[in-house]
């Protein structure tokens, strides 16, 4: 088990290496290289000198790579051009809302996906089957930004049940403990701030939850179709054994497997869909952080150090994914 | 090894369906008296895919087309890829000519809606909406094919690659992969348009194609890497077939079918990202281009409080192609799953 996560962890830190070498590259090389991008093109030769100088451009790649990473390592992706604010202050600001929203996301997306899956595979080439397919396909065909607006439009507009964007109503007052604002106001005991931020969560994580729920329900299906067939079922049943007994020790643990898997996975879908739902309802997080970073000239120090943080996130999760199978499985242990 | 986070965001492709089949081993093996190589090479191509004398692409399709599922998305495909085919015979008007009729009534904060002539109205700048729909099938029809084309080249190359050599090409191109997974889908084409200097219809088509690139490469390499061992393949090896005519022969295109599916479903996920980038503002720049991803995304977006048809023609036209698609390409991945034969 222990050479397993050595081995994850080795592999891990390979391909983070790789894709910051990769995009350190690609942004020395970018057209017009990145002291253009931080001058404009109009800049006077002297200061575009100075700039390469004073940014160690004029060093060999190799040196400026390692340079990179000496600083990386310590935390320090450099400043923001938008803003000349660290990189590592931008995004520890922006990460807990886009965490907030994601993590809402999976609880929707897990806590209705489960049961739909189970109830559609219980219910197999009946009309609950068929409803609930029919909704996964359009849930993984419809463009989550207009589904965010059609929302939006609904809930907002025409029916005033829910506010329409930002984190928390205009004025109130909160205090920022862990930036995790439905959290915050639990811990220092404002419960009405509380309960505005999660008012104002529960449209973005219903839109950002759309995809990772057809997905979990469509798995869960499946995988229940599978168990059902197994002969330790029919065993069970054979036994005597009370249905919801079954239902639970036989069945849905079985069969949440490849969901716990496809949790993992989902990961990238909701970092992905983030970026989306956040422009949708002005979320101020990491996605609304993208946006602005890439419309309001390319803030490439930030937009890089999103990219790897993006990254690391999204291998740690399937990593811890992949152990966690340890503890829900027996048979993985003894291999 | 069979890392998990192989298979990014997508519904699980399964690359182990075209596992030989048991069964096999006797006939090929019992003709191995047969000194024509080049007859043989056609048995031991078709042994693979064979049971019982139907052929497997044979008996899937006879499946297709009981199956509603892809009967339904086929039509979808079909009305899609006629309408952009006879765009110019179907659309009433000129897609990027602006109608004085139209442009007189738009205002801040009003575009004329239905009138003579102009059945959807008119779009924010005085063009026929309806002939832009019609338009906007075939450059959505134009990007994703063209994505998918690209992601389906460039990932089979590599997955061929992978699982012809096995080794260290093999593991050298599948890390490659990993880091190309390790980046969520849109956020790799984000980073990929952002790179760009500008936008362009081909930033997009190419930021697209890249993210599917990964998914086809793992699920080529998979099936290649299942036939190298299997009873067809060392039949070949042992008649002394060119290590190469195997390669291209006998394992490519047997592990082609779940490429194809895979394409089929890819193609909706590619309509959708374009139309994802758009709204991001990363999309194409030409305001002339009439695509459905584009309409949604800039129009739609910015005039959805004032003429919200702007953003629900193109978005339903965008979810009903993309169910098509996936309803062919699931039908599709359920009619050549071995385990359906009967």
């Amino acid at each position: 088990m222990l050479r397993v996560i050595v081995r994850r962890l080795l592999q891990l830190v390979v391909t983070l290496i790789a894709l910051s070498a990769l995009i350190f590259i690609w942004l020395r090389n970018l057209p017009g290289g990145p002291v253009e991008a931080l001058l404009g093109e109009r800049a006077t030769p002297e200061r575009r000198v100075l700039l390469t100088k004073a940014l160690g451009y004029d060093q060999p790649i190799l040196v400026q790579y390692g340079k990179f990473m000496q600083r990386v390592v310590t935390g320090d992706f450099g400043n923001s051009i938008r803003t000349g604010d660290p990189v590592t202050e931008v995004i520890s600001r922006a990460f807990p809302a886009t965490i907030e929203l994601a993590l809402a996301a999976m609880i929707i997306a897990v806590g209705l996906g489960v049961p739909l899956g189970y109830l559609a595979a219980r219910w197999r080439g009946r009309w609950p089957d068929n409803l609930t397919i029919a909704g996964t396909l359009l849930g993984i065909s419809i463009p989550i930004f207009f589904l965010g607006y059609l929302l939006k439009d609904v809930f907002t507009q025409n029916i005033h049940w829910f506010p329409p964007s930002g984190r928390l109503t205009t004025g109130l007052d909160n205090t920022n403990v862990t930036g995790f604002f439905v959290l915050d106001g639990l811990l220092t005991r404002e419960f009405d701030a509380s309960a505005d931020a999660l008012w104002h969560l529960i449209l973005p994580a219903i839109t950002l939850a759309t995809i990772p729920l057809a997905v979990i329900v469509r798995i869960t299906r499946a995988s229940v179709l599978d168990v059902l067939n197994e002969d330790y079922v029919r065993t069970a049943e054979a036994k005597g054994l009370r249905h919801r007994t079954i239902r639970g020790r036989h069945i849905l643990r079985n069969a949440l497997l490849p969901v716990v898997t496809t949790i993992g996975l989902q990961t990238g879908a909701l970092l992905s869909g983030a970026v989306l739902t956040e422009k949708v309802y002005n979320w101020g997080g990491i996605g609304t952080l993208i946006t602005d970073s890439i419309s309001g000239g390319r803030d490439y120090p930030v937009l890089q150090a999103i990219i790897l943080l993006a990254a690391l996130v999204f291998v740690v999760v399937n990593l811890l994914v992949d152990l966690s199978y340890a503890f829900i499985d027996p048979r993985v242990r003894v291999r | 090894m069979s890392d998990p986070i192989t298979q990014a965001g997508t519904p699980a492709p399964r690359p182990g369906d075209d596992k030989p089949r048991p069964g096999m081993s006797e006939r090929s093996i019992g003709l191995l008296g047969d000194r024509k190589k080049a007859r043989l090479d056609e048995l031991a191509q078709a042994s693979a895919a064979d049971r019982g004398g139907i052929s497997l692409v044979r008996d899937a399709m006879r499946r297709l087309k009981r199956n509603p599922v892809a009967i339904v998305g086929g039509v979808i495909v079909g009305l899609f890829v006629l309408v952009a085919i006879f765009a110019p015979l179907i659309a009433p008007h000129d897609p990027v000519q602006r109608f004085d009729e139209l442009t007189k009534g738009l205002t801040v904060d009003t575009i004329p809606g239905a009138s003579s002539g102009f059945p959807l109205g008119s779009d924010p700048l005085g063009r026929d909406f309806l002939s832009r729909m019609i338009y906007g099938a075939r450059q959505t029809l134009f990007v994703g094919v063209l994505a998918t084309l690209i992601g389906l080249a460039l990932g089979v190359l590599i997955g061929a690659i992978a699982g012809a050599f096995g080794g260290w090409v093999d593991v050298v191109l599948m890390r490659l992969t990993d880091v190309m997974l390790a980046l969520p889908s849109l956020l790799l084409a984000i980073t990929l348009v952002a790179m760009a200097s500008r936008s362009s219809q081909w930033t997009v088509i190419f930021a697209v194609a890249i993210v599917s690139v990964p998914i086809f490469a793992r699920l080529l390499r998979g099936s290649m890497l299942a036939q190298r061992e299997s009873d067809h393949v060392l039949a070949a090896r042992a008649l002394g077939v060119k290590e190469r005519n195997i390669v291209l022969r006998h394992m490519l295109p047997n592990s082609l079918t779940a490429v194809i599916v895979q394409a089929t479903l890819t193609f909706a996920v590619a309509i959708l990202d374009a139309a994802a980038l758009s709204f991001l503002g990363l999309g194409d720049p030409d305001i002339n281009r009439a695509e459905w991803g584009l309409m949604l995304g800039v129009d739609g977006q910015r005039y959805f409080e004032v003429r919200p048809e702007l953003a629900y023609f193109p978005a339903l036209a965008i979810i009903v192609v993309a169910l098509g698609f996936t309803l062919l390409g699931e039908a599709m991945r359920e009619a050549i799953d071995p385990k359906n034969r009967r």
